[in-house]
């Protein structure tokens, strides 16, 4: 197809060079230098999305970011696929694919176009008044059909093909915009020799300067000043210029977030480099030269296709070299709009007439115009548009009233003035201040070190725009512009109508659907506030974040409440300024790489034993080694038999482990914990439980006395950062004259368990410097040997319930202690066992797990540990908590307790509740929770533990356990199902 | 026994076992390293027992033959030392009140080397400090981040980094790296 | 993400720091001398201000030290940072 609008020369693209793309499946070409948005308009296509409420036809409006109408999808297939592009953003190569969104079947015969014949009946407020009744329907029915019908682009399905990386950075000087303003600033900040960061949005940095064949600057071109300025810019080692980066956010303490794109504009992009790459960037000072941007005059019918902003037709045509259509008519408020027109008609586009609503159109523009033969109609408005597809005419009426003028035009161009860019300084949370004359919020005062320069502070020349630029630097530079006209003027809220304004639609948020009268509707309907408004009616709320109709609504606003602007208010603009794909934000966290996968020393062996693993917390942890075909069932079972009656072996190097040295360890630890320290021998092992300060239990472990100074802390897995964090603020904050110190050593040692009655068997033959007999190590004491020739610290305790030892190693040495166990314990039929098989044996002894049987609402005396507390001691965490009347007045708490289920086989699932009366109305009083549900392979027999309220008093009751599968009896007995005098212990 | 005499080498497997790495980023295998802790006043005579300078400012490293002490906290130095040094009894006797605390941490962590013209830019794909000369000079070393994993980054030369990385976290330190590190490649 | 000054390290970012919320709430040295009505006040009780607020702060991946910050909870500005035991500025 050709590109019948594309004109021989001018513009900034190479036209030695075609591209082919498509859209909606149909072949166009384009050249080097276009966006999809230009290239659709040098090819005649202005239809190009659907409405996202009323499906109207919807052509694309300006040449930015802020596009609320022409959102694509553009990729090759699904995985490169990213829905709600702005066409003018998207930079085009050769082979690009990209479709129109929310039409079916196609965006010429659209059947939800339905809804634009009902608008009447979907005004503002019609879901949340209409989806009320019956209930149910909501869920069965609305539901389902508004999430149908909702939404613009469709989401891949599969995973994103792309890589993102993520930076941070650090600057003194950070300009946002690289327009004339911001060029200037980052000239000037250079000049002093500050770190400067300066990113622009657009794929060529120059905002305005782009579009600007007439200006001079210093003396030159503004095109060739431009590329000087770039030049000089590069050559800085101190500055980095980042193009096709949107800053989308800004965050306290000027903290930036810079979206940058990479590879998009490459076409068949490689997947291997990043698509694009996430920026936070810390700033010393942050330059605002953001610009401003144009808006929409509200008229009835002012969205069909061939309507667009006056400065967008400009952009394309000195950018692009592209024709808007044939015949123009221009709308406008501003001066800039005429820009347009001549520009246009010494480019050959015909011009239907500038209809300007101001009531006195004069000046040096509307002068050049007359002159060189434009028809201007001062006063007047557009009152009606034409054309279904695309726009066939306009009617125009003088605004007091009298004949109006019909007009044949493909093409409108409005303006109603300019709107600074006040998204970022609004989110670095600096106040805006209404200016009456510009009827524009202007950067008031700022909360953060930034400086709003150019366009962005409603500077209207490019004259002002440099000057701001070079005085924010900071580097004293200076520019002199020549040639440069300032354009005034400007327009908010709805253009003078007399027919009922009832009957016509408005368009203000072309993005969202919402009409001038759907503003008036929420005003009526009692909102009185902009924020209120703006939720009833949605304007401002759809992607765009309004960029287009703020101004226009406050303006509504101010004129049916009659106050004026300011007392209404803007809404707050947030972060992002235009959206940023998901992937930036996920950057290298995917896959495997989502977080840290914790795997201890002896991990390699297990796997390629085919243990299966679960997750505690970042660790990965054997669940249990199966054998052949063993199920986890067949396999626990076989593992606990082993421990029970032979040997088995567990990696338990993920305890925690904390090191507590110093002259007043002993003293430090009684403050912690609620057993007593002090008389601990060294070479003892000690099992301790620690309280948060409310008195409940946050840990538990054994603890070690290596000597007088020195004691070896274990923690709960999971439990190990959170414990050693509490221990540092206790020691630094309210204990800060003890002298003693902490250090994590949890990866400093591989932990081996050796559980069963052989196994002195199989260790023993391996130590070095330690007698391992009952006599010389008894239960809950510890030596330091060498085990398998490799310093250790020789544990003797048991999480079992058998004999057993712990062996702590340096973590390196792991693996080769580990397989030298695994070879003395083969005579033995060592089994490795995993946590599965660990959880049920403890179990099986009643020894809780903290976060199983503990849930944030226990004290030791409910897990019947209250013995263990230092009596005499006059402190420790927790302590006084626990001394409150509260806790002495409650008789019934809920204590650990053991269940046995009248059915032998019958497993109680975790979590079930407890109740006395199986029949009892609902809700049932419930008396406790399962906190723990086995087979034990042992016992022959289900084991639970449960928490009961007082459950010691009903040992040997008979109570109900209600299941998913019908209601368990089981009867209350002690939580230790095993070996109750722990005489296994000892052997 | 002697409780002193290291294992064989071949027995130490750090979780890094097996990675080669490149000429820009490659892993340290072995090595001794120590968790120090110091009132002021312990100071002085640690310094002399162990021929380390201790009184650097927080967040340097003091260099002394193959040995270093990076002083991390106000009160705590992290001692890089060769792997048949132990600094146990030196310590003792230099502080017969037992004013410090020595815990060895030789297997807690392990170490990678990140080396060229863009460690600095690799390790702010994940590290949020600012890392330019005049921020993060030669000889700083810190405590800090490397996205979710905690490391100590040590500036060695203009363009060379020492990372201490926890046991169980150095792998994934390593992908990363590695991932980042394809972004440079051509 | 907040940058704030550790007195020690100087300013580093918020990511490397835990909170440790209000500041200034004293554990009694001697618990046992405080009655009910008051160890809950200590246990469960906390200022939420809108405006300035001292509050802790551990440079957790950084030094490790725990201090003090005056922090304005709506402006996110940060007046001062102190040391623990440092009288509130
Ligand atoms: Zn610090």
């Amino acid at each position: 197809m050709t590109q019948a609008f594309r004109r021989a020369k001018g513009g900034r693209i190479d036209r030695s060079r075609t591209l082919s793309f498509s859209f909606d499946g149909k072949s166009y070409a384009g050249h080097p230098g276009d966006t999809l948005a230009s290239a659709l308009l040098a090819n005649g296509v202005h239809l190009v999305g659907r409405s996202f409420k009323y499906h109207r036809p919807r052509g694309i409006l300006t040449a930015g970011s802020e596009e609320p109408n022409a959102l694509v999808g553009v990729g090759r297939d699904d995985a490169h696929y990213t829905p709600n592009l702005r066409a003018p953003q998207v930079e085009l190569y050769d082979g690009l694919v990209s479709e129109s969104q929310n039409r079916s079947p196609s965006l010429t015969r659209d059947y939800a176009a339905i809804n634009d014949v009902f608008w009447r009946f979907i005004p503002s407020g019609f879901y949340y008044k209409t989806f009320m009744w019956p209930k149910k329907a909501w869920t069965k029915f609305f539901e389902p059909r508004i999430r149908e019908m909702a939404g613009l682009g469709r989401s891949p399905k599969t995973p994103d093909a792309a890589r993102y990386a993520q930076r941070f950075a650090h600057c003194d000087v950070l300009v946002v915009g690289a327009g004339p303003a911001g060029i200037a600033a980052a000239l000037s900040a250079a000049k002093t020799g500050a770190r400067v960061i300066l990113c622009d949005e657009q794929a060529e940095p120059g905002g305005a300067l782009l579009a600007e064949p007439d200006a001079m600057i210093d003396g030159v071109s503004a095109a060739q000043w431009l590329q000087g300025a770039l030049a000089q810019l590069a050559a800085h080692k101190n500055v980095r210029v980042l193009p096709r980066t949107i800053a989308f956010g800004y965050f306290p303490h000027n903290l930036i977030g810079l979206a940058q794109s990479l590879t998009d504009h490459e076409g068949e992009r490689d997947d291997a480099k990043p698509r694009g790459r996430l920026w936070q960037v810390r700033a010393g000072e942050v330059i605002i030269a953001a610009g401003a941007i144009e808006r929409p005059l509200v008229f009835p019918d002012n969205d069909r296709p061939g309507i667009m902003l006056a400065e967008a037709a400009r952009i394309y045509l000195e950018r692009y070299g592209v024709l808007p259509g044939q015949r123009a008519l221009i709308f406008t408020a501003h001066d800039g709009a005429y820009r347009t027109a001549l520009a246009l008609h010494r480019a050959g586009c015909e011009i239907a007439g500038i209809v300007d609503l101001r009531p006195k159109a004069d000046g040096p523009w509307v002068e050049a115009a007359r002159q060189a033969g434009l028809e201007v109609h001062a006063a007047a408005t557009v009152t009606a548009t034409r054309g279904r597809l695309r726009l066939t005419g306009a009617t125009i009426a003088p605004i007091k009233g009298g004949s109006a003028i019909e007009v044949a035009c493909d093409t409108l161009l409005m303006s109603g003035g300019f709107t600074p860019s006040v998204h970022l300084f609004s989110q670095s949370r600096g106040k805006l201040v209404f200016d009456a004359t510009l009827d524009a919020f202007l950067p008031g005062a700022p909360a953060e070190a930034c400086r709003v320069v150019g366009s962005a502070a409603g500077l209207a020349s490019l004259q002002e725009a440099l000057e701001s630029g070079a005085e924010a630097g900071g580097g004293g530079t200076r520019h002199q512009a020549a040639n440069a006209p300032v354009a005034q003027g400007g327009f908010i809220g709805v253009v003078p109508y007399h027919g009922d304004p009832g009957a016509v639609r408005a368009f203000l948020d072309y993005q969202n659907d919402v009409t001038a009268k759907d503003v008036m509707l929420a005003l009526r309907e009692g909102m009185q506030s902009v924020e209120h408004v703006k939720r009833f009616t949605t304007n401002g709320m759809a992607s765009d974040q309004g960029k287009l109709s703020n101004m226009n609504a406050l303006a509504i606003m101010s004129a049916v409440l009659h106050k004026p602007v300011p007392a209404i208010g803007t809404t707050t603009f947030r972060m992002p300024y235009t959206p940023v794909p998901f992937g930036y934000f996920a950057g290298y966290a995917r896959g495997e790489l989502f977080e840290p996968a914790r795997r201890t020393a002896i991990d390699g062996w297990a796997a390629a034993q085919g243990a299966v693993f679960e997750d505690v917390g970042l660790w990965k942890r054997a669940r249990y080694f199966p054998r052949g075909a063993e199920d986890m069932h067949k396999a626990v079972a076989r593992e606990c038999a082993a421990v029970r009656q032979g040997v088995g072996i567990f990696d338990a190097s993920t305890l925690g482990k904390i090191e507590v040295v110093g002259p007043d360890a002993a003293e430090f630890l009684n403050r912690m914990y609620i057993n007593a320290w002090t008389k601990l021998a060294p070479g003892k092992l000690r099992y301790g439980i620690l309280l948060r300060e409310d008195g409940f239990i946050i840990d538990d472990g054994v603890i070690g006395r290596i000597s007088d100074t020195r004691f070896h802390v274990t923690t709960t897995t999971g439990g190990a950062a959170r414990v050693l964090g509490m221990m540092e603020d206790y020691l630094q904050t309210e204990f800060p004259e003890l002298n003693v110190w902490l250090t994590s050593t949890t990866e400093q040692y591989a932990v081996i368990a050796v559980q069963g009655p052989k196994a002195r068997a199989v260790v023993a033959p391996l130590v070095e410097g330690a007698d391992l007999s009952a006599e010389a190590l008894p239960h809950m004491s510890m030596v330091e040997c060498r085990v398998a020739g490799v310093p250790a610290r020789l544990f003797r305790v048991s999480f079992t319930g058998e004999l057993g030892f712990e062996i702590n190693v340096p973590a390196d040495y792991g693996q080769a202690v580990w397989e030298a166990l695994m070879a003395c314990g083969q005579p033995h039929g060592i089994t490795p066992y995993g946590t599965e098989t660990m959880h049920v044996l403890r179990a099986e002894k009643g020894y809780i797990i903290v976060g199983q049987e503990t849930d944030g609402t226990v004290t030791p005396d409910d897990v019947g540990y209250g013995g263990m507390i230092g009596k005499a001691k006059p402190d420790f965490v927790g302590k006084r908590a626990l001394a409150r009347k509260a806790f002495a007045a409650q008789t019934n708490r809920k204590q650990l307790v053991g269940l046995l289920t009248d059915d032998p086989a019958l497993l109680l699932d975790e979590g079930a509740q407890i109740v006395a009366d199986p029949t009892q109305p609902k809700p049932m009083t419930m008396l406790g929770h399962i906190t723990s549900s086995y087979w034990s392979e042992t016992l022959g027999r289900s084991i639970a533990l449960a928490l009961l309220r007082d459950g010691r008093a009903r040992t040997g009751e008979r109570l109900h356990v209600p299941q998913h599968d019908g209601t368990a009896r089981v009867t209350v007995v002690s939580p230790v199902f095993y070996d109750p005098e722990g005489a296994r212990l000892n052997g | 026994m002697d409780n002193l005499a290291i294992p064989p080498a071949a027995m130490r497997r750090s979780s890094l076992s097996g990675q080669e790495g490149g000429p820009t980023c490659r892993p340290i295998a072995g090595g001794g390293r120590f968790s120090l802790r110091l009132p002021p006043a312990s100071r002085q005579p640690a310094a002399l027992a162990l021929g380390l300078d201790l009184e650097a400012n927080i967040n340097r490293a003091a260099v002394s033959g193959g040995r270093a002490a990076l002083r991390l906290g106000p009160d705590e130095w992290l001692l890089l030392l060769p792997e048949a040094e132990a600094p146990a009894a030196a310590l003792a006797g230099a502080l017969p009140g037992g004013l410090y605390a020595l815990t060895e941490i030789s297997h807690r962590q392990t170490a990678i080397v990140l080396e060229g013209g863009a460690a600095a830019d690799r390790l702010n794909a994940g590290c949020p400090l600012d890392l330019d000369l005049a921020a993060f000079p030669v000889g700083m070393a810190t405590r800090t981040l490397f996205f979710k994993a905690e490391i100590v980054l040590w500036r060695q030369s203009e363009t060379c980094f020492h990372l201490e990385v926890w046991r169980s976290f150095a792998p994934y330190v390593w992908e990363l790296l590695g991932v980042i590190g394809r972004e440079y490649a051509s | 993400m907040l940058l704030i000054p550790c007195p020690y390290c100087g300013p580093r970012p918020e990511i490397e720091f835990a909170y440790g919320g209000e500041a200034h709430v004293v554990r009694a040295a001697d618990p046992r001398q405080v009655d009910d009505a008051g160890w809950t006040e200590f246990l469960y009780f906390r200022n939420n201000p809108r405006g300035d607020h001292a509050e802790r702060w551990r440079h957790a991946f950084g030094c490790g030290r725990f201090f003090n910050v005056k922090r304005n909870t709506y402006t996110d500005q940060i007046e001062a940072s102190y040391r623990i035991g440092e009288t509130r500025p």
